[in-house]
């Protein structure tokens, strides 16, 4: 039961190379887009931050042939990076890693933003008077005080990662050693006969990593509480 | 040393001010919601008049004529608020160099010594802000100004969330900050008491209008409200 195969191995090994990838770009990206929602006005906020949620509430498939007809090999954004910067995602792990990313954003995004939002405004307005220019009160108040948040967020993310199936299957299709996650292993697996036994080890295994993770990002918001009370 | 000559609107209330004033420590008087807090905003660059000049030290942060407006941290203006506003993630010695590091100053450990022994925190360098009382964090958010090396010290109530006791207690350290730092002071506070402890020149505020200046004598008489 508990003999994991090596084609199991690949789909796993490959899940946490997709999520990995997936998470830390994304992160950046992330930590910008909720410091702009949190602590900015600007002309097209609300556009921003419904584009920022909708991965989560639009069916994955959807998500997935949109980023197929965007980033495809023949889509506007996907034939130009392959023709000029030789990126493909097209049934690549990168396309998967890009896919999970994206449907993973909105809970990197939610975690980071409700941090910077409890942040005391006035304790970055004491920053400015005490001569730190509005980058260094991002980078020595803002930034430091919101990391609990930041790191629950990648947690978040992480898991919604490794978990990701409608939109990836979709964009990169489900090929052994190139774009077989855990996830779609395990649908390979249920549809064939015999697969059952397989398929409940790599269930326990997805239970395992999901259970760490929301375990992780319970004690990263503990510590973001202690922080902000200043003990 | 300081020229303050403004107006702002604020929802139904409105700030009219000019204040000229030579004094060490400049004293604004008046109940709460008189403007005080928003006039000295204005001085920091927190909040940008609608129209009008803020000089300080010969230097203009703020002409709307001239669309020019200093933003806070080019003034080089420290300012110690009501409720200290410590970092709650550094200790009290990184709270203290914290001006020091973003103003890319040379360490001075002389002027830190005299610092942190004028106000009695040297007990305290490794404790979080969390861990203080009310006093202490007074005393170190004055610390934290100071060694920022300002050219004008703002001081909002720094004695307003503090009991009787703890008032007792820090206003000496206010009193030798007056004569020893150096450094000229606005002191805001609608306590006329503090106000005779340590204004050389009072400006007295109601309405957002300057109503009176000049020295102890335009303080209500004693228990008097303001």
């Amino acid at each position: 039961m508990f003999d994991i195969s090596p084609t199991e191995w690949t789909a796993i090994l490959l899940s946490l190379r997709v999520a990995v990838v997936a998470t830390l770009v994304a992160t950046p990206l992330g930590i910008g887009v909720a410091w702009l929602l949190a602590r900015r006005d600007f002309w097209g906020k609300s556009v921003v931050d419904a584009l920022t949620y909708l991965p989560l509430v639009l069916p994955p498939v959807v998500t997935g042939y949109l980023l197929l007809l965007t980033f495809g090999r023949r889509g506007l954004v996907g034939a130009w990076l392959a023709d000029n910067l030789g990126i493909v995602f097209a049934f690549r792990w990168t396309g998967a890693a890009l896919a999970c990313g994206v449907m993973s954003f909105p809970l990197l995004v939610r975690p980071i933003r409700l941090s910077i939002e409890a942040i005391d405004r006035r304790l970055e307005q004491a920053a400015g008077t005490l001569g730190a220019a509005p980058w260094q009160v991002f980078t020595t108040v803002t930034l430091p005080l919101a990391l609990p948040g930041v790191l629950a967020g990648m947690v978040l993310g992480f898991a919604k990662a490794i978990g990701e199936f409608g939109a990836t299957i979709t964009f990169v299709s489900n090929i052994p050693g190139e774009t077989q996650t855990i996830s779609s292993a395990i649908y390979s697996l249920i549809q064939t006969p015999d697969g059952d036994t397989a398929a409940l080890r790599l269930v326990i295994v997805s239970i395992v990593i999901a259970m760490g993770a929301l375990i992780a990002s319970e004690w990263f918001a503990r510590r973001a509480m202690q922080r902000l009370h200043g003990n | 040393m300081l020229r303050v000559d403004v107006s702002k609107q604020l929802g139904e209330f409105s700030i009219e001010a000019s204040i000229a004033s030579e004094g060490r420590v400049t004293g604004l008087f008046g109940a709460s919601g008189a403007g005080k807090s928003s006039l000295i905003n204005m001085i920091a660059g927190l909040l940008r008049p609608d129209r009008g000049t803020i000089v300080v030290d010969g230097e203009t942060l703020d002409d709307s004529a001239a669309r020019l407006h200093v933003p806070a941290h080019r003034r080089r203006i420290g300012y110690v608020f009501q409720d200290a506003r410590l970092f709650p993630h550094l200790d009290v010695r990184q709270n203290l160099d914290y001006g020091r590091r973003m103003n890319r100053l040379a360490d001075d450990a002389a002027q830190r010594a005299r610092v942190t022994e004028l106000l009695d925190i040297g007990n305290l360098l490794n404790r979080r802000p969390g861990q203080l009382s009310g006093g202490e964090r007074q005393r170190v958010a004055l610390g934290r100004a100071l060694l920022a090396q300002p050219r004008l010290l703002l001081l909002d109530e720094p004695l307003g969330s503090l009991d009787e006791e703890r008032k007792v207690e820090i206003l000496p350290y206010l009193v030798r900050l007056r004569d020893e730092a150096g450094v000229p002071m606005v002191y805001v506070s609608h306590d006329a008491d503090e106000m005779r402890r340590l204004a050389t020149q009072i400006v007295m505020i109601r309405r957002g209008r300057v109503i009176a200046f000049g020295g102890a004598e335009v303080l209500p008489a004693a228990n008097s409200p303001a």
